[in-house]
C-alpha cells in the first residue's frame, strides 16, 4: 500500500468516526470564522474539525494545522467531497490572513493566531478600503501614530465585510504620510477596542453585510505589527494574492452560496420538448455557461495542483475574473429563466427559492467589484503575466 | 500545463524544435504555393514517421511505440504551432484509433504496422453534408451473401487524396437519424466503384469528396459488429476530437504569442500598443481563454487514457473551448496587427484559415455545445 493510499484509509476512518453522518451534503448554516456560532452537530463536526486541523489541512501541524502534504490535502478534499462532508471553518482568516501569516508573521505571532482561525473561534474582518482608496488602494489615509510601546489609530474604513460580527481586524493603514508605498504597516486590532465604531450600509439585494468602520483614537500594542513598519504594502498585496489562490483552488464551488440547479430551473420554468429544452437560444446560452463553469473548475483544480508544487501565480488573477463571469452569468441565466418569477422581493407570492435566486442575482454584482474589479485584475494580469508595459 | 512525463517532455522537446527549425510556417508556405493537392509534403511526412510519432499509439509488437493519448497531445500542440501539414493526425491518431479500439486481428495486422510505419494513411470517412452531423448517415452498404455493396458519398474527407484506405461509416439498416444501423468498414482506396475528389481548401490542407457506387467489400471489411458501430465511431471522434484540440490549443497559443509580442515591439503614439487598455485587456481575457482551453484539452486526453466515463462531456468541452479560443485569437492576431495583419505576406492569414478549417472539423463550437448539454437532460 502507498502512503497515499494509507492517508486514504486514516481519513476514511477519520471521517467515519468524527463526520456526523445526518450533515451529508448539507450547506453549513453560517460560517465558523465568518460570523456564524453553530450548534449541535454542526458545532461538534467544527470541534473535531478543528481540532484534527483539516480545516487548514496544509498549515503546519505546530500552529494547529493538518501538516499535510498537497496530495494528502488532495485525497482528503476528495474523500470529503464524496460523503458530502462541507467543513464549515471558513472566511477570511482561513482563505487568506492564515497563508499570509505564515509567510509573513513571527513565531509569536503565528503561534496566537494561527490556532483560534483554524477551530474557527476568531472571526476575522479584511481593513482595506477606505473612501479614498478602493482600487488604488496605496492612497489610503487611516493613519496610525507611532507612540513607542502603541499605535493610535485615527479614520475610516469602507466596504468591510462582515465587520459588524467580527472579533478582530487585520488591514493596512498608513505610519508615514511623506511615503506612499513605504508608508503603510500591516497591523491587527481588536474590534472590541474602545473608539471603534461599526456602521451597517446596505447594499441593493438589501442585505447589509458590509459596513463602515470608523477609528477614534483607537489604541494599537506594537506586539500587533506585522512585519515591519511602513513595509506592509507587500504583505497586503501578498494577501491579495492569497484571496485570488483561494478563489482559484475553490474550482468552481460557488462561493456566494448561489441558488438552485440551473437545469431544474430550466426544466420547471420553461419545459421541455421531446426530452429538449423549449426554447434553443435559451438551451445554447445554458450549454456555454456550463462549459464555462466546467472549464474554470478544471483551471482552478490545475492552478491548484501546480501553486501546490511552485506557490502562488499572478495567473491566478485571471480566475477571480472568471469566477466574477461565471456566478453572473448563472445568476443572470437563472432569473431571465424564472420570468416574472423572478422579479418578486419578498413576501407569500413567490417561493423561497425564487425570492432567494433575485437576491442572490443581486449580490452576485459585487463578484466584479470585491477583491479587486475585474478590470484591476486584468491591469495585473497584463503587466505580471504578460509583460506589457503601462498598467 | 500538466506535469509530463520524462517521455512526453522529451517527445515535446523533439516536436518542439523539428517544427521550429525544419517545419516553420514558411515550409507551409512553400507547399501551398506548390499548388499541390496533397495538402502536404512528401519530405515532411517522412521526418514525421522517421521520429516515430505516427506509432504513438501502436503497440510495439505491431511497430509503433504504444504510448497514449495524452503524449500524442504533447505532439499535436507542437506540430499545430507551427501548422505543420501532414497525414500524423489523420491516420496515426484517427485512422489508429478505429483499427485499435475496434479492429480484429487480421486487420491490425494488416494496416497498423503501416500507419506506424507511414507508408499507409487510413482515414475517417464519415460526414455527408456540409456540416458534422454523425447521427445522420444515410450512406447505404446493403448486405447479400456474406458481402456488402456501398452507396453514396463522403465529404470533406481529411487526407482524402492521399489515403490508402478509408473507415467508413454507413449504414446496413435504419434510417438516417438513427443510432442504430451504423457498420464500419474498412475500404482500400482502390476499390473499384470508389471516386475520390480532390478538394481545394481554404486552408490549403488535403481534402477530398469520396463517392461509392456499387462498391463491394467483404464481411472481413467490417470493424467491430456491424449495426453496432455508432458506439465505436462515436468513441473514435471523440479521441479525433481531442486529439484536433490539441493541435488548435498550439495553433492558437503561437498566435497568442507572436501577437503579444506585437503589441510589445509595435509603436503608435510614441508608445508601444500594449501599453492602451483596451488591447492589453483584450490580451488578459485571451489569456485566460487560452488557459481554460488548456485544462480542457489536457482533461479529455487524460480521461481517454484513463477510460473515463466522462470521455463524451470532456472531449465536447475541449473541441469547443480550443475551438473559441482558437476563433477569437486568430480573428484579434488580424485585428492587433492593423494592415499588416492584412497581407497574405504575413502568416495570419495561414492561422485564421487553419482556424476555421479545424474548428468545422468533427463538430464546431455549437454542434459541441448541443452535445454536451443533451448530457443534462436538457
Ligand atoms: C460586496 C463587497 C464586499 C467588500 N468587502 C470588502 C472588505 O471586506 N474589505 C475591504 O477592505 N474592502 C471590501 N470591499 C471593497 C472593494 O475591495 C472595493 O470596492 C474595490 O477595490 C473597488 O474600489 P472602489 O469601490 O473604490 O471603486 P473604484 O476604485 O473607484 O473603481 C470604480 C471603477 O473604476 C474602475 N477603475 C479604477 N481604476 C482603474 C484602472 N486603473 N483601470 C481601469 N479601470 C479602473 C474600476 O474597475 C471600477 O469599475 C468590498 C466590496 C464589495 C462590493
Amino acid at each position: 500500500m502507498s502512503d497515499l493510499d494509507a492517508f486514504r484509509e486514516e481519513a476514511r476512518s477519520w471521517l467515519n468516526d468524527h463526520f456526523p453522518s445526518g450533515l451529508a451534503h448539507r450547506s453549513p448554516p453560517g460560517i465558523a470564522g465568518f460570523g456564524a456560532r453553530l450548534t449541535g452537530d454542526w458545532k461538534a463536526w467544527q470541534t473535531s474539525l478543528g481540532e484534527k486541523g483539516w480545516s487548514a489541512p496544509t498549515w503546519p501541524a505546530e500552529y494547529g494545522g493538518g501538516g499535510l502534504s498537497p496530495e494528502q490535502a488532495q485525497v482528503l478534499g476528495a474523500e470529503m467531497a464524496s460523503r458530502g462532508a462541507i467543513s464549515p471553518i471558513g472566511g477570511f482568516g482561513i482563505m487568506m490572513w492564515g497563508p499570509t501569516l505564515l509567510d509573513f508573521g513571527t513565531e509569536e505571532q503565528k503561534q496566537r493566531y494561527l490556532p483560534p482561525i483554524i477551530r474557527g473561534d476568531i472571526h476575522w474582518c479584511q481593513g482595506y478600503s477606505e473612501p479614498g482608496a478602493g482600487s488604488d488602494l496605496a492612497n489610503l489615509q487611516s493613519f496610525a501614530e507611532d507612540k513607542g510601546d502603541h499605535f493610535i489609530l485615527n479614520g475610516s474604513k469602507v466596504w468591510t465585510s462582515g465587520a459588524l460580527e467580527a472579533d478582530w481586524m487585520y488591514g493596512v493603514f498608513r505610519t508615514d504620510r511623506n511615503n506612499k508605498y513605504e508608508g503603510i504597516s500591516f497591523l491587527t486590532l481588536d474590534m472590541k477596542s474602545p473608539g471603534v465604531e461599526v456602521k451597517p450600509i446596505t447594499l441593493i439585494s438589501g442585505q447589509s453585510p458590509f459596513n463602515e468602520v470608523f477609528f477614534t483614537d483607537v489604541v494599537i500594542p506594537k506586539e500587533n505589527l506585522i512585519g515591519e513598519k511602513n513595509l506592509g504594502w507587500n504583505i497586503g498585496k501578498r494577501l491579495l494574492l492569497h484571496e485570488r489562490q483561494g478563489i482559484a483552488g475553490s474550482g468552481g464551488a460557488n462561493v456566494v452560496g448561489g441558488s438552485y440547479d440551473i437545469e431544474q430551473v430550466a426544466r420547471d420554468y420553461i419545459g421541455l420538448e421531446n426530452g429538449v429544452l423549449a426554447d434553443g437560444a435559451m438551451r445554447e446560452r445554458i450549454a456555454m455557461q456550463k462549459m464555462f463553469a466546467h472549464a474554470y473548475a478544471l483551471t482552478g483544480r490545475r492552478f491548484g495542483e501546480e501553486a501546490a508544487v511552485h506557490g502562488p501565480t499572478p495567473a491566478v488573477g485571471i480566475m477571480k475574473v472568471a469566477w466574477a463571469k461565471d456566478n453572473q452569468n448563472r445568476e443572470e441565466l437563472l432569473v431571465e429563466m424564472l420570468g416574472n418569477r423572478g422579479l418578486g422581493w419578498e413576501g407569500s407570492g413567490f417561493s423561497d427559492n425564487e425570492l432567494k435566486t433575485v437576491r442572490t442575482w443581486l449580490r452576485s454584482k459585487a463578484n466584479s467589484i470585491e477583491g479587486g474589479t475585474t478590470e484591476i485584475n486584468l491591469n495585473l494580469v497584463a503587466k505580471r503575466v504578460l509583460g506589457l508595459k503601462g498598467y | 500545463m500538466a506535469v509530463l512525463t520524462e517521455e512526453q517532455n522529451m517527445l515535446k522537446d523533439q516536436a518542439q524544435a523539428w517544427s521550429r527549425d525544419e517545419a516553420p510556417v514558411t515550409r507551409f508556405r512553400k507547399m501551398r504555393d506548390s499548388g499541390t493537392d496533397a495538402g502536404y509534403e512528401q519530405a515532411t511526412w517522412q521526418d514525421i514517421a522517421g521520429m516515430g510519432w505516427t506509432g504513438i499509439l501502436i503497440p510495439e509488437a505491431l511497430g509503433g511505440s504504444g504510448m497514449d493519448y495524452a503524449t500524442f497531445g504533447v505532439v499535436l500542440e507542437e506540430t499545430g504551432r507551427h501548422l505543420v501539414a501532414s497525414p500524423l493526425f489523420a491516420s496515426g491518431l484517427v485512422g489508429a484509433s478505429a483499427l485499435l479500439l475496434a479492429g480484429n486481428d487480421a486487420q491490425k495486422q494488416q494496416w497498423l504496422p503501416g500507419i506506424a510505419a507511414g507508408t499507409s494513411i487510413v482515414t475517417l470517412a464519415v460526414d455527408e453534408g456540409p456540416h458534422h452531423a454523425p447521427e445522420q448517415i444515410a450512406m447505404t452498404a446493403d448486405a447479400s451473401s456474406g458481402s456488402f455493396t456501398l452507396n453514396g458519398s463522403k465529404v470533406f474527407v481529411l487526407e482524402g487524396g492521399s489515403a490508402d484506405a478509408f473507415v467508413v461509416a454507413a449504414r446496413t439498416s435504419g434510417t438516417a437519424g438513427e443510432t442504430d444501423g451504423i457498420t464500419l468498414f474498412l475500404v482500400p482506396a482502390d476499390t473499384s466503384g470508389l471516386g475520390v475528389q480532390p478538394l481545394k481548401t481554404a486552408d490549403s490542407r488535403g481534402y477530398a469528396d469520396l463517392t461509392f457506387r456499387d462498391v463491394k467489400v467483404d464481411a472481413a471489411a467490417v470493424i467491430g459488429t456491424a449495426d453496432a458501430g455508432f458506439p465505436i465511431l462515436d468513441a473514435v471522434l471523440d479521441r479525433a476530437r481531442a486529439g484536433l484540440a490539441a493541435e488548435m490549443l498550439g495553433t492558437a497559443c503561437e498566435a497568442f504569442d507572436r501577437t503579444l509580442e506585437y503589441l510589445k515591439t509595435r509603436e503608435q503614439f510614441g508608445q508601444v500598443i500594449g501599453s492602451f487598455q483596451s488591447l492589453g485587456h483584450r490580451a488578459a481575457t485571451l489569456f485566460m481563454d487560452m488557459e481554460f482551453a488548456r485544462s480542457c484539452v489536457e482533461a479529455a486526453l487524460r480521461a481517454i487514457d484513463e477510460g473515463s466515463d466522462e470521455v463524451p462531456i470532456l472531449c465536447s468541452l475541449a473541441k469547443c473551448k480550443a475551438g473559441e479560443f482558437l476563433h477569437d485569437m486568430s480573428n484579434d492576431m488580424i485585428q492587433m496587427h492593423g494592415g499588416i495583419g492584412m497581407t497574405d505576406e504575413f502568416d495570419a492569414g495561414f492561422y485564421i484559415k487553419r482556424a476555421r478549417a479545424a474548428e468545422a472539423t468533427f463538430g464546431g463550437q455549437s454542434y459541441h455545445r448541443r452535445r454536451y448539454i443533451s448530457h443534462f437532460g436538457i
